[in-house]
């Protein structure tokens, strides 16, 4: 308990300078790539809990972010109005203005998300491995689709004039909060009841523990906080549609945990900095270059090698863990990029 | 007489289309070891699942000390001390054996009581307790259906359901499975064990049923079974 509440200080403390940096010493875009990998550290950890903890294959992640997403954006636009007198955005609902009012969005995203996922879960976890890939698929084109279809969300156009709230602080907190939770779960005996599923589901069920109930619990853990980094991407890009949150979105977070090493919490910190990142860091390689079209490739590329030589990531099952860590990087936290 | 600790009248199973278990009806009483054997797709797991609930028959009932287990799921079973040892590639390959262990004691919240329970499952297999930190998946097939008996202890059973233990093992080890067999039962817990091996099963055991195709053909106190020529036949190799 100390030690997960000295997690959590660490993290928020390193959040907190953070953003001091990239407030003050950073230029926009290298500030914008810092506060993506924030959020896709936030998407890979949650999803480890679903897919790499429980063994539970599912590829629709970005459905729960585009939930939060939308639900969060919805209560910071539309519930607004601009009043020409303040000459600024007022929320009709007074609770939504000032100091809690980002915070209780996030969470409307988070919960609405975690809704989601009970209601997708109940049925979709009964079916295992590559029944459960396809039907998680099915559900996150759903979630697109029907967004792209209600004009009250802007339809393909999407919810635009978002406040930008999401500062790197918020960011790298709340993926502080989701880091610590994780690593409590899994070293929990609730994390073991998970980790013996993924490795025999009929032994946990004969050892006692109810597996049904257990997959839908990860699952919505993981939807909740896939809720949260979508509302944060909302407030950070300031504008979202549909098409942020297809099928490739899934696919990408899945791929930063097969990266860093299915399972592992360090591993899904550094695959999401890292993914993040090399698409980014290619674009100049590419500009010098002059060949449009060769970062993809080698993003592909890379992706292969690294499956070739480390095809159970980059940390395979295991953790960095917090001794280690002081002797490498004194004073630092891992997800600081 | 006094009620039976697990009952199964005219259980009927299937998989799809498949007639698994046809009108199956065995009882085991309490502080027995009775044994079913039969050959390869007899029918003998599919009666352990039915029995802990992992497969619904489609008609008879199952019963455990009294209660209709109709709808119960297989992990409130363990609680009440029901449990199942599948065999031995049944364990977590990727938890050490300390953490399989400790899984088996997740219904329970004694502390103490599972500490020492521990305790004396290393004393039961002390090969268990010199690979408490390695991973399940690099222990031997013996240690592995070793680690799969144990961690069905943990439960503390009343009743523990046993599937195959000496499947693949070589006979030195089988012997010492079955010697461990002999003295959980005789410290109380009464067993419903599942054999290839007919030699090995009827001489460790009180009564015993013969399944053939998923139906009873037959049963009896195992020393009888033993000198049946039928059983010689078909099981023992001899006749």
């Amino acid at each position: 308990m100390l030690r997960t509440a000295g997690i959590l200080a660490a993290g928020l403390a390193a959040a907190f300078a953070l953003n001091l940096l990239v407030a003050n010493a950073i230029p926009p875009y290298p500030a914008l790539v810092i506060n993506l990998c924030g959020i896709s550290i936030i998407l890979a950890v949650s999803l480890n809990v679903i897919n790499g903890l429980t063994g539970q294959f599912s590829l629709g992640h970005a459905g729960f972010m585009a939930i939060g997403a939308y639900v969060s954006a919805y209560f910071t636009t539309t519930l607004r109005y601009f009043d020409p007198e303040a000459a600024r955005y007022i929320s009709q609902a007074p609770l939504l203005d000032g100091l809690w009012g980002f915070p209780l969005a996030l969470m409307a995203g988070g919960i609405a998300a975690a809704v989601a996922g009970l209601v997708v879960g109940i049925p979709t976890l009964r079916l295992k491995g590559d029944y459960l890939a396809i039907a998680t698929l099915g559900f996150g084109e759903i979630v697109t689709i029907l967004l792209a279809n209600f004009r009250q969300v802007g339809g393909t156009k999407g919810l635009t004039s978002i406040p930008g709230h999401a500062d790197t602080f918020w960011i790298y907190g709340a993926a502080s909060v989701c880091i610590t939770f994780s690593l409590f779960f899994q070293r929990s005996t609730f994390g073991r009841a998970l980790i013996a599923i993924r490795e025999n589901e009929l032994a946990a069920e004969v050892m006692g523990i109810g597996a049904a109930r257990m997959k839908v619990i990860a699952f919505i853990y993981g939807a909740f906080f896939a809720g949260i980094a979508g509302g944060l991407f909302a407030h950070l890009m300031l504008s979202i549609s549909p098409a942020n949150f297809g099928f490739m979105k899934s696919v990408e977070v899945v791929v930063m945990l097969v990266l860093g090493g299915l399972g592992s919490m360090t591993g899904a910190v550094v695959g999401a900095v890292i993914l993040t990142i090399l698409p980014e860091a290619l674009r100049d390689i590419e500009r010098e270059v002059n060949l449009s079209g060769l970062r993809m490739a080698l993003y592909a590329l890379i992706l292969i090698l690294l499956m070739l030589f480390r095809p159970q990531g980059i940390f395979g099952q295991r953790e960095l863990s917090l001794k280690l860590l002081r002797r490498l990087v004194p004073g630092r936290r891992k997800e600081s990029p | 007489m006094a009620d039976p600790v697990l009952q199964l009248a005219d259980v009927n199973v299937y998989y799809g289309a498949v007639h698994a278990l046809r009108g199956v009806s065995l009882r085991v009483d309490e502080g027995e070891v009775v044994t079913l054997i039969g050959g390869n797709g007899a029918g003998k797991t599919t009666t352990l699942a039915t029995a802990c609930g992992l497969l619904r028959p489609r008609s008879g009932t199952v019963t455990y000390r009294g209660r209709d287990l109709a709808g119960v799921p297989t992990h409130k079973l363990v609680a009440q001390g029901l449990v199942m040892a599948p065999e031995g590639r049944g364990i977590f390959p990727n938890l050490t054996v300390e953490e399989n262990l400790m899984l088996g004691a997740y219904s329970r919240r004694d502390k103490a009581g599972v500490a020492a329970d521990l305790r004396r499952g290393f004393e039961l297999f002390p090969r268990l307790a010199e690979r408490r930190k390695q991973r399940g998946g690099t222990l031997s097939g013996g240690e592995q259906q070793m680690l799969s008996i144990a961690r069905a202890l943990m439960a503390r059973p009343r009743l523990l359901l046993l599937d195959e233990p000496s499947l693949g093992l070589a006979p030195l080890v089988t012997q010492a499975i079955f010697a461990t067999i002999d003295r959980i039962n005789k410290e109380g817990v009464t067993i419903l064990l599942v054999e290839q091996n007919a030699n090995m099963a009827l001489r460790h055991s009180h009564r015993a049923y013969v399944i053939e195709t998923g139906e009873i053909q037959f049963s009896g106190p195992s020393a009888e079974l033993r000198t049946d020529p039928r059983v010689k036949a078909a099981y023992l190799g001899e006749g």
